[in-house]
């Protein structure tokens, strides 16, 4: 039964005690169990971000396979060079956050402001553009229950002269399409309005230097999280632009 | 217990890491072939594939995450525990796509 | 082998000077504090509150189902309050009531920690649950919600002009603060053991919150996105589940249960660590097949994700996929009936003694079984399909919840009260308020399993005259028990003052939380303990006690 003997509390340092440093927290008998406590519940965090965003990739997987030719036709809906320019802003967008961690690490304060305004600065470009496709969305009736319009379907569209007319109760089925387009895409928008907010507060802080005196556990986690959001973007793009495109 | 020593007893954090700092020309290379991926990924959906074009594209972006998650996330430089947290959770929602899936494959045989 | 622990003399003790109860006073110590211990306390009292409301609603459908006609109140008004009992029971009651208030009063300590690994998020958790519940309490006073608890679309979505929308965001945010209590637990259970507490050594209870946390944090997120989008398609109208414009029904029952069938266990697998601490400590044995008990808990929770469906036997899903689940379903029963076979043995030749939270606990194992053995008929498809949405399946789940789970968690506050409080409740009145609930529960739910099979649908407020004699007994067991539930609010309640005073080790239990005074300082510890002995030990706890005779002597 004894297995082998494992903690993960350090015994106290009676003679370290005195001079601990301020941002550790009392109940830590030191700074790294601190900070492989908070790493591991922020990976605990995104696990339910995973099974949050599994709900509704589950949900296109089966719709997908349902309504086929509606999601087809939906698809072609969109723009794959606003989807590409996004899906490399993004990218540029984790390279940066990356950075901004490394700088942390390194403890360089203003590179560290640096690389997170550009983060920030990315974001916003992402937001920016995706307010664009969603304004395309209501001004070509695509957007479910509230602005809808089967047209676009039932009609031989110029712009995709190879695509034919749907019959009307697939083309009905597009909203479901459209349903699942806006609550993945806005539910990923709302995490990157979520992202970005934050990222305005870690500025501030990271100007006060409250990252660069080897404390940086906040930056680090929140480096998790965007690249945690632009995972999802990296599924995202190919299922919803991508890979209908030829069919 | 007797047969432990105390120091043994005392040994702290099993899955201990020495921290690993990231150059950034890791970040760099792996930002570069993000990007190439990108690239790829959407070249290839101009490219008539039948149905691999969804494999290639699916394929294509599984390699992203992995890069992304490897690198930019420091889950290769991190504790097993962590490894396991992120598989966890993949392997859930495989769990809940596979089993959903039961239902909707055999609900009408053939039918999708 | 058990060893004979003579409990201590209590006429001697007395109450520490300082303890997490006199660290600080005031209103505001305790609204922002960040100690596991009083945000326990806040859960408890919030917890109570919402248990009685949620009584409150079955009382009423008790009343209404005195008589054959709809004569109490409408079959409207019936609907709302069947709906608000399960509402509030399940996502208020049933989910956060032994992790929350139990479990984050003890596991730190059981663990030998000075605090859960994330103290504001542990706040945090506790404002979110009392915002979920405000909203709840919200949606009632405007005019209640009729979907059942289980939001069923499309009816919780185009039928009903209730206050779905309210409460559906009210589970959301409730839901969230079970996913911060299981985050904590999980990151505390794996960060934050004392040197020498190594994963064999921790108590089973550890284990089952380990396990039950788990599912929180993986299981809550799909429902929560799954009650977005019932909200989202009530308000804007997104056709995701609308069959009208091509959404799949049965789409929102798989996503729904994805969460809702690893959620009872989340309900029942800290009740189950309970019941293993107290069985051990008043049989005065170690738990019989430690880690068959513990690895039984995990089991569970793997288990838990993949039998979802034979809740929807009926709903038209295809019938290979209904013989898998039911098939994955028996795999339940296993781990189940490990945890029963053991604790059975661990009374085997034990020096059992019946003090209130054991009596509680026999209480559980009895109701418990029957309660899981139904479950069984229930997983089975012939029989699920003749039993289903009859008053079968509410005894079944209310054998589990209530017979198994509430009698747990009565154990568990009657167990763990001398350490919260540091004061002993009146053992005879709470032995008589055991005996109460026991006789009350089964006169409540054994006649519904008698009216299930007889084929009494459930949730209709009227029923055909030859069920009124079994509804009768019912109503009447279910005041029997309401007797048995305010006794202990009542008795408890007193004791905080008059209550004789207990001293650290009342019980003779060899828990960590044991070992320190009772109640505890607010860092729980003097200083970081080291472990040096295996989960109940209790000759290592005699040892211990002999050896303190001696020096003090």
């Amino acid at each position: 039964m004894d297995s082998q003997a494992i903690a993960t509390q350090p015994v106290e340092d009676h003679a370290e005690h005195a001079h601990h440093p301020p941002y550790l927290r009392h109940h830590f008998a030191n700074l790294e169990q601190q900070k492989e406590t908070s790493t591991f519940g922020m990976w605990l965090f995104l696990l339910t971000e995973i099974m949050f965003f599994g709900g509704l990739f589950c949900a296109y997987l089966i719709y997908r396979n349902w309504y086929y030719p509606a999601f087809v036709a939906g698809s072609h809906q969109l723009s794959i060079l606003l989807g590409a320019i996004n899906t490399a802003v993004l990218i540029c967008s984790s390279f940066t956050m990356a950075m901004g961690v490394h700088a942390a690490e390194m403890r360089w304060r203003k590179p560290l402001i640096g690389w997170l305004l550009a983060t920030i600065a990315l974001g916003c470009v992402f937001l920016g553009i995706k307010a664009v496709e969603y304004n395309e969305k209501w001004e070509k009736h695509h957007v479910p229950g509230l602005n809808f319009s089967v047209d676009s379907f039932v009609h031989q569209d110029p712009h995709y002269p190879e695509d034919k007319p749907l019959p009307l109760d697939m083309a009905e089925k597009t909203q479901v399409y459209f349903s699942l387009y806006f609550a993945m895409t806005g539910m990923h928008a709302l995490h990157m309005v979520i992202g970005v907010s934050l990222l305005i507060i870690l500025v501030v802080r990271a100007w006060q230097g409250a990252y660069t005196q080897g404390h940086m556990t906040t930056v680090e986690n929140f480096g998790l999280y965007w690249h945690f959001v632009d995972i999802v973007w990296i599924f995202l793009f190919p299922l919803l632009y991508l890979i209908s495109r030829h069919q | 217990m007797s047969q432990l020593t105390e120091k043994e007893i005392l040994d702290t954090e099993p899955t201990h890491h020495s921290e690993h700092i990231v150059s950034p020309r890791v970040y760099g290379i792996i930002f570069a072939t993000l990007l190439v991926l990108t690239g790829t990924t959407v070249g290839a959906s101009y490219v008539d594939l039948y149905a691999f074009n969804v494999v290639v594209a699916l394929a294509i972006a599984c390699l992203k995450a992995v890069l992304v998650i490897l690198f930019f996330m420091h889950v290769k430089y991190s504790s097993r525990l962590t490894k396991l947290t992120v598989a966890a959770g993949f392997f859930t929602f495989f769990v809940l796509i596979t089993m959903a899936l039961t239902d909707y494959i055999s609900r009408a045989w053939g039918m999708w | 082998m058990s060893t004979i622990v003579s409990l201590p003399d209590q006429t001697t003790a007395t109450l520490p000077k300082r303890s997490y109860l006199n660290d600080g006073y005031g209103l505001k110590s305790w609204l922002l504090t960040g100690d596991h211990k009083r945000i326990a306390i806040l859960y408890l009292i919030s917890i109570t509150f919402f248990f009685f409301i949620g009584g409150f609603f079955a009382g009423m459908v008790r009343l209404e189902l005195l008589t054959p006609p709809t004569d109490l109140m409408a079959a409207d008004t019936y609907n709302k309050m069947f709906t608000m009992h399960g509402i509030v029971m399940v996502f208020l009651f049933l989910v956060p009531s032994v992790p929350a208030t139990i479990g984050n009063f003890v596991l730190p300590i059981m663990v030998g920690a000075k605090d859960l690994a994330f103290p504001k998020i542990n706040l945090l958790s506790w404002y979110l649950y009392v915002v979920g519940g405000v909203m709840t309490l919200a949606a009632l006073i405007l005019g209640g919600v009729d979907t059942g608890w289980t939001f069923t679309t499309p009816l919780s979505t185009h039928y009903l002009n209730t206050h779905v929308v309210t409460a559906g965001l009210a589970v959301f945010v409730a839901g969230f603060s079970s996913i911060f209590t299981g985050l904590n637990f999980i990151v505390t259970v794996h960060r934050m053991r004392a040197p020498g507490m190594t994963w064999f050594r921790l108590p089973l209870f550890v284990w089952s919150h380990y396990a039950a946390s788990v599912l929180m944090v993986l299981g809550t997120p799909v429902l929560a996105i799954t009650l977005v989008l019932v909200v989202l398609e009530r308000v804007i109208g997104i056709g995701v589940f609308d069959p009208a414009k091509g959404g799949d029904p049965l789409l929102f029952q798989h996503l729904f249960w994805f969460y809702s069938h690893p959620a009872v266990y989340i309900m029942i697998l800290p009740g189950m660590g309970v019941i293993s601490e107290v069985i051990s400590t008043f049989s005065r044995k170690r738990v019989f097949g430690y880690t068959a008990v513990a690895f039984s808990s995990v089991a569970i929770a793997v288990f838990a994700f993949f039998v979802w469906a034979h809740h929807m036997f009926i709903m038209g899903i295809s019938n290979y996929s209904a013989l898998v689940f039911s098939l994955l379903t028996m795999l339940v029963a296993v781990p189940s009936a490990i945890k029963i076979f053991n604790w059975s043995f661990t009374l085997y030749k034990g020096s059992i003694t019946f003090e209130t939270p054991m009596l509680y606990a026999f209480g559980f194992m009895g109701l418990f079984t029957i309660g899981g053995l139904t479950g069984v008929f229930l997983g089975s498809m012939g029989m699920d399909i003749h039993l289903t949405e009859t008053y079968f399946i509410v005894a079944h789940f209310h054998f589990v919840m209530v017979g198994g789970m509430l009698m747990a968690f009565l154990s568990g506050v009657h167990f763990w009260w001398p350490k919260m409080t540091g004061r002993m409740y009146p053992e005879g009145l709470s032995k008589l308020a055991a005996l109460v609930t026991f006789i009350g529960f089964n006169l409540t739910f054994f006649p519904q399993f008698i009216l299930g099979y007889l084929g009494m649908p459930r949730r209709y407020a009227a029923y055909p005259p030859e069920f009124q004699v079994l509804n009768v007994l019912s109503t009447a067991g279910a005041t029997v028990l309401g007797v048995g539930y305010l006794l202990p609010m009542l008795y408890l309640t007193w004791s905080l003052k008059y209550g004789k005073i207990a001293g650290p080790n009342p019980w003779q239990a060899t828990g960590l939380e044991w070992q320190i005074q009772s109640p505890p300082i607010t860092s729980n510890f003097e200083e970081t303990p080291v472990i040096d002995y295996e989960a109940y030990d209790y000759e290592w706890l005699a040892n211990k006690t002999r050896h303190e005779v001696q020096t003090v002597g």
